[in-house]
């Protein structure tokens, strides 16, 4: 314990640093008291190595310097620093340095101290000292052969040439002449100036500043405007009032020249009238020709015919329809070719085959491309016309089907449309590979079916998609659609309803529904989209327009309808069509995300033409309206009555169409004939056919001509109409196929190809192709159209007048007669008897000669009957 | 009626003509048969045009001068038959 090391502060990395405790004692003899010989200006003190020694030896072990005696001893100077620890930094109050340099550094501290804490006033700097740079050997790095090849150096020596002249000739004339410098060979050297590729720049960008201003016209003649100055007037014109006017007419040199300038004004007033001197003879030559009746190319030429031969039984078509915009591709709604007694014989067969739609292309005649399940037959069916993936579909026993075909599109976008027609075919490699893959066509389900009990209870005769600007609400009123889709279906049926119905959700009414359906839950086939699952067997109509006729019991039977295509308020409509832009941008298909859409917020459209044409069973033509009124007795929603009502046809109205021309002209087939009616027109049909030898069973307006429509009969023949030629009967007759034509459906795919499709009772469609005369309408085939139509409106009115004249000449007749009456009555009662026997005795002579005619009075006894008389 | 009116009426009557108006020197008119906004416009341009014609005819032929103008455009012709104080203009449509 005598020998233990002493600790030194190596720790703390300060190993010279050795802490020391002193004593009272140890200070006084070593004059090193605290706050007296050590004060915080002076900490330190510097002590003898001697008087340590001294002070082991007086003291030995109690001396405060024992532990660190080694230290002393070890120590190479004379005097050694003790510094005095007030903070007890060390540990003890004092320590001692055992170093010599920890002796300097403590007495000199290096100017850089680098524990300063805080803030820096004064950065000290790093006393440079200067080194001159200590020369060293040279190492290449490549540098000199750089330095080598850029420098020029003679090659070769320079060759140096002295010219002189002898000294004789200094001084001598001069003598000056001109030369031609080309007529001497090398009298020159030229250097012409060529365009250097490598030196023309070609400008990429240029910095041109632009602003938008209202167009702006320059014009000056011969005159150059050399300050262009902005000027603008606003102005009134002068006017004279009336008096002086007035008072101007009256005056003579007015009439004067009025005398004068009405002589010269007659003339040419009646030039113009006499001829027009500037139509073109040549150009209204060549129009005429092709208009009326060029036999050579008016038949309806055949292009193809689909048959499906694949069902057992023996099916009709009832509806046709083109794929809005697929080339080529067109659906057929098929229905069993059975009487009522006989479907309801056969229901039980009829119940395992499938009711179908079929799609068919033109480059496959045999096997259709889609097949639509549905669960009965379908009498009719509309592409939804805001998104042709969406069909809805009526039934024969009142259900609405609806298919959403989203997912098969790609598969029929890529049919290859008949040989190299089209220009819009593109394929798919995998279907190049195998053309044939087509085969198998696809069944597709339906995706949702109204509800049974609220629907139609009977076939649904006709449906329409209501236009995507507006949609109705309850009562009938129209709304804004803000959607931009079309929501809404129109249905009418035999069961003498029309009903409104709404493809988006609804509000459920009661919550006992919801519940209900919970506990259902049906499984869905896993390939069928969900898009319509919220109406699937739970639709029901929005409104219900019953169409009854009066106190009797007995309704009209609607078979088809046709709405107001009148698309109002442009403004509200293209506020829309931007608003349903950037809607179906962010959603990638309206109809898969449909909101409830019973909103209050629409903005309700006012003027808006809710009146609509119904052709019905027993052939009449009704136009009526579809808001629905308080009935001011009961306080029920009761439809209006109709508006107009006449019965024309002698058999069921099969087509109601308004002219795609004219929004007011409707085609009316039915029975046996024809009729166009004009809405507004309320008094009869502008035109109305006799009847035809044959009933005719569907129509449809020609698409690009207007005076132009096609009737079908039941013998198998299409009867083209041209009202411009004859209104009495068809312009022409062709024979299509061998049974009664159910439906007609013309299409336009290009202006040069224009096709009609034609189904038949049999079960076949047949698509021809409309001649260029039929399809392309001739100048002015409209305005001549339209003042048909205007002269047919002016003829029934005057009909009407006329028979307002003859009502009032009949009156007039009638009270003469009733005159007349009177006047006899007045007779006196011998008049009478004398009138009476003059009467009677012709009646005898009447008799007489009678009797003789017969051969019954000789005349011989004449002589004696009159002898007695 | 006055003759104003009488001849006026006649010219109106005749087959396709749209308006007749008479409009002075300065090209304020003075009788119409057609709105006053379209009255106005027709009279200041047709002025404007009328002198211009007559000032080219003249520059021509200083001896000459202009009688009548006719201007045929797609829809209608206009006749301007000038004078040292008054203009009548009328509008006919000619075509059937």
């Amino acid at each position: 314990s005598e020998d233990m090391e002493p600790v030194n502060m190596e720790s703390m990395g300060h190993p010279e640093i050795y802490p020391l405790v002193l004593t009272t004692k140890t200070q006084e003899i070593f004059n090193c008291r605290i706050d007296e010989d050590v004060t915080d200006e002076q900490p330190y003190k510097l002590i003898n190595k001697e008087d340590i020694f001294e002070d082991l030896r007086n003291r030995a072990a109690v001396s405060d310097f024992h532990p660190v005696k080694k230290i002393v001893q070890e120590y190479p100077g004379n005097e050694l620093l003790l510094v005095y620890d007030k903070d007890f930094k060390y540990g003890l109050n004092f320590y001692l340095i055992g170093t010599e340099e920890g002796k300097e550094n403590y007495l000199n501290p290096p100017e850089v101290p680098e524990e300063q804490e805080e803030y820096k006033e004064h950065i000290p700097e790093d006393v440079y000292i200067y080194k001159p740079p200590v020369s060293k050997p040279w190492v290449s790095l490549g540098s000199e052969k750089e330095i080598e090849e850029e420098s020029v150096t003679e090659s070769t020596k320079q060759i140096t040439y002295m010219i002189s002249r002898k000294r004789s000739e200094f001084g001598a004339p001069i003598k000056f002449s001109d030369q031609n410098a080309s007529s001497v060979k090398d009298a020159y050297i030229e250097c012409t100036a060529y365009p250097d590729k490598n030196f023309t720049l070609k400008q990429l960008e240029k910095d041109v500043g632009m602003q938008v201003i209202p167009q702006i016209k320059d014009i000056s003649t011969q005159t150059k405007w050399t300050y262009p100055k902005n000027a603008t007037t606003q102005y009134y014109p002068r006017e004279f009032s009336e008096e002086e006017k007035e008072t101007l007419k009256q005056s003579k040199p007015l009439v004067d020249f009025l005398n004068n300038a009405s002589i010269s004004v007659e003339i040419a007033l009646q030039q113009n009238e006499i001829m027009n001197t500037f139509i073109d003879d040549w150009k209204y030559l060549a129009e005429e020709e092709g208009t009326f009746g060029d036999k050579t190319d008016t038949y309806l030429k055949e292009y193809q015919s689909f048959t499906d031969l694949h069902s057992p039984t023996e099916k009709m078509i009832t509806c046709v329809s083109w794929h809005p915009t697929i080339y080529g591709l067109i659906a057929v709604s098929v229905a069993v070719r059975l009487s009522f007694e006989d479907r309801v014989h056969f229901s039980g067969k009829l119940l395992l085959q499938p009711s179908l739609i079929l799609f068919w292309s033109f480059s496959d005649p045999i096997h259709p491309q889609l097949m639509l399940e549905s669960p009965d037959d379908i009498f009719c069916f509309k592409f939804c016309p805001s998104d042709p993936n969406i069909i809805a579909g009526g039934c024969i026993n009142g259900q609405i089907v609806m298919w959403d075909i989203t997912a098969h599109a790609d598969r029929i976008e890529n049919i290859k449309a008949g040989g190299s027609r089209s220009k819009r075919a593109t394929l798919k490699p995998m279907f190049l590979l195998e053309p044939e893959s087509n085969k198998e066509a696809m069944y597709i389900r339906h995706c949702a079916v109204s509800s049974i009990e609220n629907g139609h209870k009977k076939v649904i005769t006709d449906i329409h998609w209501l236009s995507d600007t507006f949609e109705i609400n309850r009562m009938g009123s129209v709304f804004e659609n803000r959607s931009g889709i079309c929501c809404q279906l129109v249905t009418c049926s035999a069961d003498c309803t029309i009903c409104f119905w709404d493809i988006r959700p609804q509000k459920p009414l009661t919550p006992q529904t919801t519940e209900k359906k919970k506990e259902e839950s049906i499984e869905i086939p896993f390939d069928v989209p969900s898009t319509f699952l919220h109406l699937d067997l739970s639709w029901k109509p929005l409104t219900k327009v019953r169409l009854s006729k009066g106190e009797t019991s007995l309704d009209h039977c609607p078979t088809k309808i046709s709405l107001n295509e009148d698309h109002l308020l442009c403004k509200t409509q293209d506020k829309m069509l931007a608003q349903s832009k950037t809607e179906k941008a962010e959603e990638m298909n309206p109809y898969h995300n449909l909101e409830s859409g019973m909103a209050n917020l629409l903005k309700p459209i006012d003027d808006f033409c809710t009146k609509f044409f119904v052709g019905t069973e027993e052939g009449e033509v009704i136009y009526t309206d579809w808001k629905m009124e308080k009935d001011p007795e009961t306080g029920r929603l009761m439809s209006k009555k109709p508006v107009s009502h006449h019965t024309i046809h002698d058999g069921t109205v099969h087509t109601i169409q308004r002219s795609p021309f004219y929004n007011d002209i409707i085609l009316t087939v039915g029975g046996w004939n024809v009729a166009i009616w004009k809405e507004g027109v309320m008094t009869g049909p502008l035109l109305h056919s006799c009847c035809a030898p044959k009933r005719y069973t569907s129509g449809h307006w020609s698409l690009t001509r207007p005076g132009v429509f096609y009737i079908g009969r039941e013998d198998g023949y299409i009867d083209i109409w041209d009202l411009l030629e004859k209104t009495h009967e068809p312009a022409q007759s062709q024979n299509i196929c061998i049974t009664m034509i159910t439906y007609i459906k013309p299409w336009i795919f290009s202006s040069k190809q224009q096709f009609i499709a034609t189904a038949d009772y049999y079960g076949t469609l047949h698509i021809l192709e409309i001649p260029w005369t039929l399809s392309r309408p001739s100048t002015n085939e409209m305005a001549s159209v339209n003042h048909y139509f205007e002269r047919e409106v002016k003829h029934l009115e005057y009909v009407e007048q006329r028979k307002k004249i003859r009502e009032q000449e009949k009156k007039e007749m009638e009270l003469e007669m009733a005159k007349k009456k009177v006047k006899t009555y007045q007779k006196s009662k011998e008049q009478m008897q004398a009138e009476l026997k003059m009467d009677y005795e012709s009646y005898l002579e009447l008799e007489k000669t009678v009797l003789i005619n017969l051969g019954l009075i000789k005349v011989t006894e004449k002589g004696s009957y009159m002898e007695v008389m | 009626m006055t003759d104003v009116e009488e001849t006026l009426k006649r010219i109106q009557s005749h087959k396709g003509v749209i308006g007749t108006m008479v409009v002075n020197a300065e090209g304020i008119p003075i009788r119409t048969t057609l709105d006053n906004s379209t009255t106005v416009q027709y009279a200041g341009l047709l002025h404007h045009l009328t002198m211009k014609a007559k000032s080219t005819v003249r520059d021509i032929d200083p001896q000459n001068d202009l009688t009548f103008l006719r201007i045929r455009s797609k829809k209608h012709e206009i006749m301007v038959a000038p004078d040292k104080e008054y203009l009548l203009i009328v509008i006919q449509n000619p075509c059937e």
